[in-house]
Formats: structure tokens, C-alpha cells, sequence
């Protein structure tokens, strides 16, 4: 178990190591030059000279590295080459916007889709299953972004139940803040919550061809009780694995949905930033985003191991 | 429990799924106490006749007669889930086939078998829990209560089905159903399995519903046999009466079949259909046997195939058409991410041995004895990790697959699973006409033209008794026997001077397997075959080979003459195997 631990977090670091460097290298080969960029082409090579000795883009690519990963082992992503303003906490910000749609979305599309996937497996033969299957199925094909215009169309423009986007802190205004997000969670939750509602109906299906789930009706449960005792548990394991998948997938995605609703998330300032070429931004932006999808896999990754004893093993 | 004088009564039982039967009108009842069997080949309706006593039939399938339970009165069939629930585990249990996948895999096993009891309400938890370590101790589990703090995972399959078996007996069930309980597991530990199976139900007077598709195994477990075919229970009586005097020309075939100490005039094993010449009384009539030999398996000797061309120019050429000297294999298990530690697996530790053109020659042994990574290093599906292995002229050491063109045109493998072992989307054709696109074989000459090719597999697939049509069907529309027809006729296509052959009878059903053997041996006959014969099965090694090899933990125990081997062992583990292997001889004898 402690072993399997180490391995994951060795994984982890390595993970990390190999992408931050990644990004610098490809951010760097792009043409363009930041202290142009930032000074405009009419600058004078003096000016130039003097902006990168400020920003240090001066220095060779591999000190250049150094500074930067030191920076971010310390929590520092540097100053922006365009507003001169410290990264650092506009990202903290930033980030902590996209975690609460992200998550609130995942909390709301498991909450509508274990439920239902388990009756669409249970039910697979009655119409009602059926019927379940093939509205999942049709979910899977709507891109959210479209979901987030329709949501608009209806509840914020024609009945006017709920704003059409917007941003207001929790702290400053709870009310407004929950009622911001209702229509972005959902835009973003329901069609999570059809993926992964055919992921828990086939995970369930599998489990209930299982021989365990016969010895379970033989020590006396019933069908339903059998299913909920032993079955659950053991379609767990898949359902994670997609549930780890899709929450990386809708952080990336989170970039779309953001600017459908005008949510001042991660994904708005990276657009922002690519569209300033405000390349120490994007690049900031880019790393926080791989490490939120490394940390994603380590847990699920920890997830297997509580859930299935076969995977504590070191082997 | 109320006082019945029936641990369970069925009667005019019929299942069906939709216009099909699958149970006819099955009436059988077992006294408290009483051991049952049900036999019967794959289809019969054994197994659905076990689930619907237990009322663990899918909901697709139709029900009607009755079936009743010592502690309840009235028909269980067509009775709620729920109520049926409240009997199993309490009045009637279950130990079923599979003990890999029977025991939920994220529960402690301690905990499995507790759950039984708190379902019934018949134990509080902690007091379960208590029960539970004394239960595993009943079964002989070792070290009960840190056992029962293990995943089903970290036990061997004996082990499972002794939990399963604790389970079942929880709550001292009036009945007891255990469908082929040890059919998946060793010869040595199915004894044991069944040792203690007999031993808990005749300490509890549990009535035994026992289904098996073994002859042997039902001979030594139960009283009284039922034997199934195609849904219908075609003839019913004690085992010495059914076994030894058979009415039904089914169980008579059945008998016959399973038989591989008889032979007809010919040397071939019965099958159903030349069931009629075999005499069932030879059972019991051990005149020419030698059983004055401690050794349980005693039979008359299985007769020695007429000499053949092949075996005469065995003498003749001296030089093994396989010789291995010194052959180790270690796996090296993939580390676990960046920290975890190789594992290594010793699977074979230093095997000598030589084979001579024509020979037919065993192996025998037990799971993990290592007899699957030789038959892959054989073939040259696997490289040795040191000796040397030379095959019909060819240094297998270190040879890269360019060189292997002529071992794959001399040597060719039957596998065990007659259905995995097939491509599902080529036809019959194709896939007996592949190994003869073996460039080695091309260049041969053997079958350059489609044209010649299509006359070879059609020749061939007449050989192993497939009709011509089969060309253009495609593996899923044959049976599972025909299937390892198909798998035969892809072997021996390129003309092979030795087969390999994996178990090829190990998933068959007794008559199919009778035909395939006969088949098998017929051909190696014709074409003048070495074979190497790998199963776990004395009693088909016996029939079929004329020297075996014993196997255990990666090297060979021991190896002889089969007559020698099987009636005065010298090693003890081949003593062992051959006692715990049960022959119906034997059984009948000591009943």
C-alpha cells in the first residue's frame, strides 16, 4: 500500500516535471518576440534591451526554466509581460471560479446519473430503461455550449428566471452568486450527467452478470439488496476512471462555457491572455491546468486502491 | 425448522424459454440426509433444474410444477424474490462452480460468510463474526481468523470453495446444492474438497443436491444418481444400479464414454453411439485389473496401439525429434510504477527430457506445475531462459522468428479452448488453409496455388469428419467438439511431424470427447505423429500415450512407460495424483 502511494506521487512529480518543461520549450519555439510584444514594433533597441534585462528574457532558455520552475515551487508564476501585474493571485482568483463550476457540475451530473444509470440497468429490458438509454444517448451528442445558448434563450432572456451570466463572489452575495450559477452548472452538469449515466448503466450491467451477485441472492438477498450490497462497490471502479476523464475534459472545456456565460473562470483569462499575447500568462495558465489534471488522476488513482483491495498489492 | 421427511421435493418441474424446453417435467425428492447426484452433459438442464430449485432463475424464463423446501410448505415457484430470499442461505444453500469470480472481490471473506447470517437475523454482528472464524475452521481453512480477514483474492481456489462451503452450512441449511463444485479446481484439492463436502453434510444430516458432468466424482460422493439428457430425467436409481446396469441407452453411452480403460474391437474409446458393445458390469468386475496394488486407480491396462509405421521407424532412428537440456524459464513480473520491485516466477527449473519420432508422450500436472510455459517454449511461442531446446532440428535458443518457418511447418499446436483459439470473423477455410501461407511452407511447394490449397483443407476437413460445406461457415455455428475438429484440421494441414496438443479435451463434454480422442489418435496413427500430449487428466494421458512425464513446481518428478507410471509410482506426488484422481472402478469397488 505505502509503496503503491510512493509510486504515484513519484509518478506524479514526474508527470509534472516533464509537462511544465514541455510547455516552456513550445511556448519559447513560437515566434515573436515578448519584449516587442509588450513595447510595440516602433520601440527603440535600447528599450528593448532594457525591458528584457527587466523581465529577464534576456538570459539563456535554461536559467530562463530555472527561474521559472523556482517561481512556481514557491507559488510565484512571475509578473505578466503586458499589464506588468502579478500573476500569482489573478490566477489564484481565477482558478477558484472554475473549481466551483467544475465541481458543482460533476456533484450535480453524479447525483442525476448514478441514480438514473443504475435504474437504466436494472430496468435495461423494461421500456422505461430503454427510454433511458436512448436519452442518454442523444446527451452524449449535444455539445454543452449549445445547451448554455438554449438555457439563455429560455430562462434568462424569455422568462427571465435567471440571470444570463455573470460573476458575483459567495462572500459578497450568496443569493446572487447561487443564482449566477444555476444555469452554467446545469449547461455544463447535464451533459456529464448523460456520459456518465451510460457509464454507470454499463458498469451496473456487467456487475449484475457477475457470479458474486448470484452467491449474494443465494445467502438469502434479494435481487435489489444484492445488487446495492456487493454490486455498487464493484461498479465503482469504472465509473471513476470516466469520472476522472470527463472532470479533466470539462476543466479544458471549462473555456467555452465560461465565455457563453461571461464567468471570469481560468479559461476566460487564458483566452484573454493568448488573445494580449501575454505570454507568461498563458503559460502560467497552461501549467496550472496540467497540474490540476495530474492531481485529478492521482486521486482517482487513489480511489482504485481504497475501492479494490486487488490493487493495494505492489504488483 | 418444521419436521419434514424431505430435505427438498420437486415435482413436474418444467422450465422453458420461450417455445423451448429446457426442463421436462423433472420429479425427484431427497430425504434429510440423503446424497443425490444429477449428471448430465452441457445442455442437459442440470445446472437450470439447480437454480430453479434455489429460485435463482432469470426472470426470462417461464417456470411451472413445484418445488418445496423442508421449514416451508408450499411451491416456491411463482412465489416474490423476497420471499423466496428468506429460505436461500437459511433452509437451502449453494456452492457453485466457479470459485474465482462466486466470492465478491472487495469483501473480506470473514465478513462473506458472516453476512449470512445477519441477513437471516440468525446470528448479532459480532457474535457472526465469531461464528464465521469457527466456521472457516470447520473447513479447514488455515489459520482461520487471519483468513478471514483476507480478500477472496489472496486465496487459492481450494480455499475459496471451502469459504463458499462455510458459507452454505452457516446456518445449517435443510439442503445443500452444489453445482460441479470442484470441477474447476486440482485433482488433489478436489479430493480434499469433496472429503470435506461428504464429511459436513453427513455430520449435519444435510440432504445433498450434487451436479456434476463426472461419472467418477458422483460415484464417490452420492447414494443415488439422476441422470439428465436434453431436459429430461431419462433414468433414476442407486449409483451401483444405474452405474453397473444401466436401462437408458443414454446412460449407458454416458458410462461407455467416460469409460478410458475400454475399448471396442477396433482399440477406440466408446462413444454414445457404439455404446451398445460396452458392457457396464466390467465395473464391478475386476478380473483382470490387479488391484491386490495399493494404488487406487487400478484397471485393466489401457491397450497399447497396434504397432504403426511410425513406431517402427522410431526404433530405427535413434536421434530425439525433441531433446531438452537443462531448460529453466524465470518471468520477470513488471514493476509497479517507479518503486515497486520486479518479482520474479521460477516456472520451470531445469527439464531434461527427450522425445523420439512417432512417440506419443504426456505431460501431466497440476496448475502452476509449469506444463503451459514448456508446451509455449516447445512451439516456440516462448524463449527458454537458459538450456538448450532443439525441435525437429531446429536450436529454439535464442532463435528470432525468421527462424522458426520450419519448426512452424513440422510442429503445429492444438489449444484447449475450442472457441478462443479460433478467429471469430474468418471462415473454417481460411482459417485451416492458413498455415499452409506459412512462407516455409510456400516455398516447399506444399500448397502454392488457392487452388491446391482449397483441395488440401477440403481433403482435410473430410478427414476429421466435418462435412465440406464447413468451408464457408464461421466458427460460432459449430459446437465446441467440432470446434476442436476445426482446430485439428488447422494442424495438421501443413503435414506436421509432431502436435502438440494443449488440454484439447478438457472443455468437452464426455461423448465429444471420446470422438475427438479417438479422432486424435486415429490420425496420429495415419500421419505418423509425434505427440506431445499436455493435460491434467491421468485417466486421458493414460488412454492416449505410451510414456508420460510428471510435473510439479517447474521440473519433472518423474517419467516412464505409462503402464509402469500409473500402476507402481515411484515418485510420491504421482502416487498422490493418482490416488486423488477418482475412477469409477475404484469408487464402485469400495462402495
Amino acid at each position: 500500500m505505502a509503496r503503491r502511494l510512493l509510486s504515484s506521487l513519484g509518478q506524479f512529480l514526474a508527470t509534472l516535471l516533464v509537462a511544465t518543461a514541455l510547455i516552456f520549450v513550445m511556448l519559447r519555439v513560437m515566434p515573436g518576440d515578448p519584449a516587442v510584444v509588450a513595447l510595440g514594433i516602433n520601440a527603440t533597441p535600447e528599450a528593448l534591451a532594457q525591458w528584457r534585462a527587466e523581465y529577464g528574457t534576456d538570459q539563456s532558455l535554461a536559467v530562463q526554466y530555472l527561474q521559472w520552475m523556482g517561481g512556481l515551487v514557491r507559488g510565484d508564476f512571475g509578473m505578466s509581460y503586458v499589464t506588468s501585474q502579478d500573476l500569482s493571485p489573478l490566477i489564484a482568483d481565477r482558478v477558484q471560479v472554475t473549481l466551483i463550476l467544475v465541481g458543482l457540475s460533476m456533484v450535480v451530473a453524479l447525483l442525476v446519473a448514478v441514480p438514473l444509470g443504475v435504474l437504466a440497468a436494472v430496468r435495461h429490458r423494461h421500456p422505461s430503461g430503454v427510454a433511458l438509454a436512448g436519452i442518454s444517448q442523444v446527451g452524449v451528442a449535444v455539445p454543452n455550449f449549445l445547451v448554455g445558448v438554449l438555457l439563455v434563450a429560455v430562462f434568462a432572456v424569455h422568462l427571465g428566471w435567471f440571470p444570463s451570466g455573470g460573476w458575483v463572489a459567495p462572500a459578497d452575495d450568496p443569493v446572487q452568486f447561487l443564482r449566477r450559477l444555476v444555469l452554467p452548472v446545469i449547461a455544463l452538469g447535464s451533459v456529464q450527467a448523460a456520459i456518465i449515466t451510460r457509464y454507470v448503466r454499463s458498469a451496473v450491467l456487467e456487475i449484475m452478470r457477475e457470479d458474486f451477485l448470484r452467491t449474494a441472492r443465494a445467502k438469502g438477498l434479494t435481487k435489489g439488496a444484492a445488487l446495492v450490497r456487493h454490486g455498487l462497490r464493484n461498479a465503482g471502479v469504472p465509473v471513476v476512471t470516466i469520472v476522472g476523464v470527463q472532470l479533466a475534459a470539462m476543466l479544458i472545456g471549462s473555456v467555452v462555457i465560461e465565455r457563453v456565460f461571461v464567468i471570469p473562470g481560468l479559461g476566460s483569462l487564458l483566452v484573454d491572455s493568448v488573445g494580449n499575447r501575454d505570454l507568461l500568462a498563458v503559460q502560467a495558465i497552461v501549467a496550472v491546468l496540467v497540474l490540476l489534471v495530474i492531481v485529478i488522476n492521482l486521486l482517482v488513482d487513489l480511489a482504485y486502491t481504497v475501492l479494490d483491495p486487488r490493487l493495494r498489492k505492489a504488483a | 425448522m418444521t419436521c419434514t421427511d424431505f430435505a427438498v421435493d420437486v415435482r413436474g418441474l418444467t422450465v422453458s424459454a420461450g417455445a423451448t424446453t429446457l426442463v421436462d417435467d423433472v420429479t425427484f425428492r431427497i430425504a434429510p440426509g440423503e446424497k443425490v447426484g444429477l449428471i448430465g452433459e452441457s445442455g442437459s438442464g442440470k445446472s437450470v433444474t439447480s437454480l430453479a430449485v434455489m429460485g435463482l432463475l432469470p426472470d426470462t424464463l417461464t417456470t411451472s410444477g413445484s418445488v418445496t423446501v423442508a421449514g416451508s410448505d408450499d411451491n416456491l415457484l411463482g412465489r416474490s424474490d423476497a420471499r423466496v430470499a428468506k429460505l436461500r442461505g437459511s433452509a437451502m444453500s449453494m456452492v457453485f462452480q466457479e470459485p474465482m469470480t462466486a466470492l465478491n472481490p472487495l469483501m473480506r471473506v470473514g465478513r462473506q460468510v458472516a453476512e449470512i447470517m445477519t441477513i437471516h437475523r440468525t446470528a448479532s454482528t459480532s457474535e457472526a463474526s465469531r461464528r464465521a472464524v469457527e466456521l472457516l475452521t470447520d473447513v479447514g481453512l488455515p489459520n482461520p481468523a487471519e483468513s478471514a480477514q483476507a480478500y477472496p483474492h489472496q486465496l487459492s481456489g481450494g480455499q475459496r470453495q471451502r469459504v463458499m462451503l462455510a458459507m452454505a452450512l452457516a446456518n445449517d441449511p435443510a439442503l445443500l446444492v452444489c453445482d460441479e463444485p470442484t470441477t474447476a479446481l486440482d485433482v488433489t484439492v478436489q479430493k480434499q474438497v469433496l472429503d470435506l463436502v461428504l464429511r459436513s453434510v453427513t455430520q449435519r444430516g444435510t440432504g445433498l443436491l450434487f451436479i456434476t458432468h463426472d461419472l467418477a466424482v458422483v460415484a464417490s460422493v452420492c447414494e443415488r444418481v439422476l441422470v439428465m439428457n436434453r431436459g429430461v430425467v431419462v433414468e433414476e436409481g442407486p449409483i451401483e444400479t444405474v452405474f453397473t446396469r444401466p436401462q437408458h441407452p443414454y446412460t449407458r453411452g454416458l458410462l461407455a464414454a467416460s469409460d478410458l480403460t475400454a475399448t471396442d474391437a477396433d482399440g477406440r474409446l466408446f462413444t454414445i453411439a457404439t455404446a451398445a458393445g460396452y458392457d457396464p458390469s466390467r465395473l464391478r468386475a475386476p478380473e483382470t485389473s490387479v488391484h491386490e496394488q495399493p494404488v487406487a486407480s487400478v484397471v485393466a491396462p489401457a491397450p497399447t496401439p497396434d504397432p504403426t509405421p511410425a513406431s517402427a521407424e522410431r526404433a530405427a532412428s535413434p536421434s530425439p525429434i525433441v531433446s531438452v537440456r537443462g531448460l529453466t524459464k524465470t518471468y520477470v513480473r513488471s514493476r509497479s510504477g517507479l518503486f515497486g520491485r520486479a518479482a520474479r516466477v521460477d516456472a520451470l527449473r531445469g527439464l531434461d527430457f527427450e522425445i523420439h519420432e512417432g512417440e506419443r508422450f504426456g505431460i501431466v500436472g497440476e496448475s502452476g506445475s509449469g506444463k503451459s510455459t514448456l508446451l509455449r517454449i516447445l512451439s516456440g511461442l516462448d524463449q527458454p531462459t537458459s538450456g538448450e531446446v532443439d525441435v525437429v532440428g531446429t536450436s529454439l535458443r535464442g532463435a528470432k522468428e525468421k527462424d522458426l518457418g520450419e519448426l512452424r511447418r513440422s510442429l503445429q499446436i492444438v489449444f484447449q479452448d475450442p472457441m478462443g483459439s479460433l478467429d471469430p470473423r474468418m471462415s473454417v477455410g481460411d482459417i485451416v488453409a492458413e498455415p499452409l501461407l506459412n512462407p516455409a511452407n510456400l516455398r516447399s511447394g506444399l500448397a502454392a496455388s488457392p487452388a491446391e490449397r482449397r483441395r488440401l483443407v477440403a481433403e482435410m476437413l473430410d478427414h476429421v469428419g466435418l462435412p465440406t460445406t464447413s468451408v464457408e461457415r464461421f466458427p460460432h455455428e459449430f459446437s465446441g467438439g467440432q470446434r476442436q475438429r476445426i482446430s485439428i484440421a488447422r494442424a495438421l494441414v501443413c503435414r506436421p511431424r509432431v502436435l502438440v496438443a494443449d488440454e484439447p479435451v478438457s472443455a468437452l463434454d464426455v461423448s465429444v470427447r471420446a470422438q475427438v480422442l479417438n479422432l486424435l489418435a486415429d490420425l496420429v496413427d495415419e500421419y505418423g505423429l509425434t505427440l506431445v500430449f499436455v493435460s491434467h487428466d491421468l485417466g486421458v494421458v493414460r488412454h492416449l500415450c505410451d510414456r508420460v512425464a510428471v510435473m510439479r513446481d517447474g521440473r519433472i518428478v518423474e517419467t516412464g512407460p505409462t503402464e509402469r507410471l500409473y500402476e507402481s509410482p515411484t515418485h510420491d506426488y504421482t502416487r498422490q495424483l493418482v490416488l486423488a484422481t477418482p475412477t469409477l472402478q475404484h469408487t464402485l469397488e469400495h462402495a
